[in-house]
């Protein structure tokens, strides 16, 4: 696409795929640069995670897809192979509504716990307002989660 | 490591849970730090953002392509030509459209004189917050020389909105060498006072030389890029290892630290201006004439003279004004080397006028993911510097 390489890979698979990705003497994508969704609404499957993998070592770039369907939208996390997923998972968690099975921590990050909907979803409506959220008691609902 | 659980904490020591922020007086940046802590010693930190949320991204698919423009100034607000010149070559190669050769003359020196003006925010945020008011000043003032040039470029000096599909809006003023002499010395005399005063004083370095060390291995992990990861040792910087605009016809160094700490990233920093003004004085040196927008008609608006007295003008005005320009469908994802490191733009077009999907990568949104591990164990006065050096500028990692 446009000279840049993609690959799509199977939900399945993309996990072991990506590892090999990561660590094959001749790929060697140890830096996870981004990680995103896009909603493709109205297509099955609806949604694609997409990941932009870069080499350090052999300066190229591969983007990889992985199609995630509308019903059941989960991808395994790739937290314990870039650190760097650790947040963008949980962004595209927040904006998307994508669970990634394994991640350490699925929080919202952006938007506040109380938030209602994913915004970036396409059928999220720009001027839809959200309900007050009632006042936090540090002592009932710490900020942290306990231990 | 699994960031967010905590660190058992000693049996014999009360461990106390401490807020800072999300406004507070000694941290630039609207973000909150629920500390755990040890005394003054942090046992952990959960970063929390999004203070600054302003929905980028989906305000983004709601307008043409040249929407995005005025955005994309306000992701960094300290460097925002940078961001603007990345969008603009992110949307060029999804149209497969060049600018002229003059105006990537033009963006590389207004690009580098955003740098300039990134890293005297940061650095000379770092050198107040630790006291040195003077040295933050200096380098504010410096900054205002930069601000002006900036202003003469575009009319603006912060919400530039300077670049175009295909080009730039409008021409350097005819002075533009000689005001850029002028700005340079002086930017070069106030970088001398200030290096003079803060890279071997006693306070500052013992302030900075040993905190928020992250091993290479560590930072390319955590994603991090530009002078954070350059400061672990590793030199890589999206200007030299995928050169885009004219920046292979231009002869700079990347600086590079060794051990990944905060005085590092600060002088990694510090060598890059010096380097970025080496690329204006090259770049005006080269400047070619000629057009400064490309003649597309499909993307380039056209001039306003056949707007108001052609029929022909007028149509393609209004077209590209109210359906947009028709970007071919397709996705792109383009690295441009921002202030903070690789700012990435990943464009889907779905061949309407109007963006499908616009995703930033902002750099400093990976370096505030591994603010907890640069600082678990340091103290808590240690935040400050920190978070000083990975410069998070709100508009960017909060989108």
């Amino acid at each position: 696409m446009r000279g840049q390489a993609v690959a799509d890979l199977e939900r399945t698979l993309m996990r072991d795929a990506l590892a090999a990705l990561r660590d094959h003497p001749d790929v060697r994508l140890e830096m996870l640069s981004d990680l995103t969704a896009v909603d493709y609404l109205g297509r099955v499957p609806r949604f694609e995670v997409v990941y932009q993998l870069y080499s350090i070592a052999r300066n190229h770039r591969l983007r990889v897809k992985v199609a995630v369907p509308e019903e059941d939208p989960v991808v395994s996390s790739v937290s314990s192979l870039w650190k760097s997923a650790i947040w963008a998972e949980r962004e595209t968690w927040d904006m998307f509504g994508i669970r990634f099975t394994g991640h350490p921590d699925l929080r919202r990050i952006l938007m506040y716990p109380e938030f209602e909907g994913y915004p970036l979803r396409k059928d999220y409506p720009l001027l839809r307002r959200q309900p007050l959220v009632a006042e936090r008691d540090p002592l009932e609902r710490p900020w942290f989660p306990r231990p | 490591m699994t960031p967010q659980r905590f660190v058992e904490a000693e049996p014999t020591s009360e461990v106390m849970a401490l807020q800072m922020g999300p406004s507070h007086p000694a941290s630039h940046g609207t973000v909150k730090f629920n500390l755990r802590l040890d005394g003054e010693t942090i046992i952990d930190v959960d970063v929390e953002i999004g203070y600054l949320h302003r929905g980028f991204e989906k305000m983004c698919e709601q307008g043409t392509w040249n929407h995005v423009f005025p955005y994309a100034d306000r992701l960094n607000y300290a460097s925002p030509l940078l961001n603007n010149v990345g969008f603009a070559l992110a949307v060029e190669k999804l149209a497969g459209l060049t600018a002229p050769e003059r105006a990537q003359y033009i963006r590389v020196i207004g690009g580098e004189i955003s740098r300039i003006t990134d890293h005297l925010t940061c650095l000379g945020m770092a050198a107040n917050e630790l006291g040195a008011i003077s040295a933050g000043f200096y380098m504010l003032e410096a900054r205002e020389f930069l601000y002006d040039l900036v202003e003469a470029i575009c009319g603006a000096r912060l919400t530039v909105t300077y670049c175009r599909l295909g080009g730039v809006m409008t021409d350097l003023p005819a002075d533009m060498t000689e005001r850029t002499r002028v700005a340079l010395k002086h930017v070069r005399d106030i970088l001398g006072d200030c290096d003079r005063l803060l890279s071997r004083n006693r306070i500052f370095v013992d302030r900075m030389v040993g905190i928020g060390k992250l091993p290479s291995a560590d930072a390319v992990s955590w994603g991090l890029t530009g002078p954070l990861l350059r400061a672990t040792g590793v030199p890589y910087d999206v200007r030299k290892a995928e050169p885009y605009l004219v920046y292979d016809r231009m002869d700079f160094e990347i600086p590079t630290g060794t051990t990944g700490d905060n005085y590092d990233r600060f002088m990694v920093r510090f060598a890059e201006m010096e380097q970025s003004m080496r690329i204006i004085d090259q770049a005006l040196a080269q400047l070619p004439p000629g057009p400064i927008l490309a003649d597309d008609p499909r993307f380039v608006l056209p001039p306003k003279e056949q707007v108001y007295t052609t029929i022909e003008g007028l149509m393609n005005h209004f077209k590209l004004v109210m359906e947009g320009q028709k970007v071919p469908a397709g996705e792109v994802y383009v690295a441009t080397e921002g202030g903070n490191g690789e700012l990435g733009f990943y464009l889907v077009s779905d061949g309407s006028g109007r963006p499908y999907r616009v995703r930033v990568r902002p750099p400093c949104f990976y370096g505030m993911a591994a603010l907890g591990d640069m600082l678990r164990g340091h103290m808590i006065a240690d935040i400050i510097t920190t978070f000083g050096q990975i410069n998070m500028i709100g508009g960017e990692c909060d989108h």
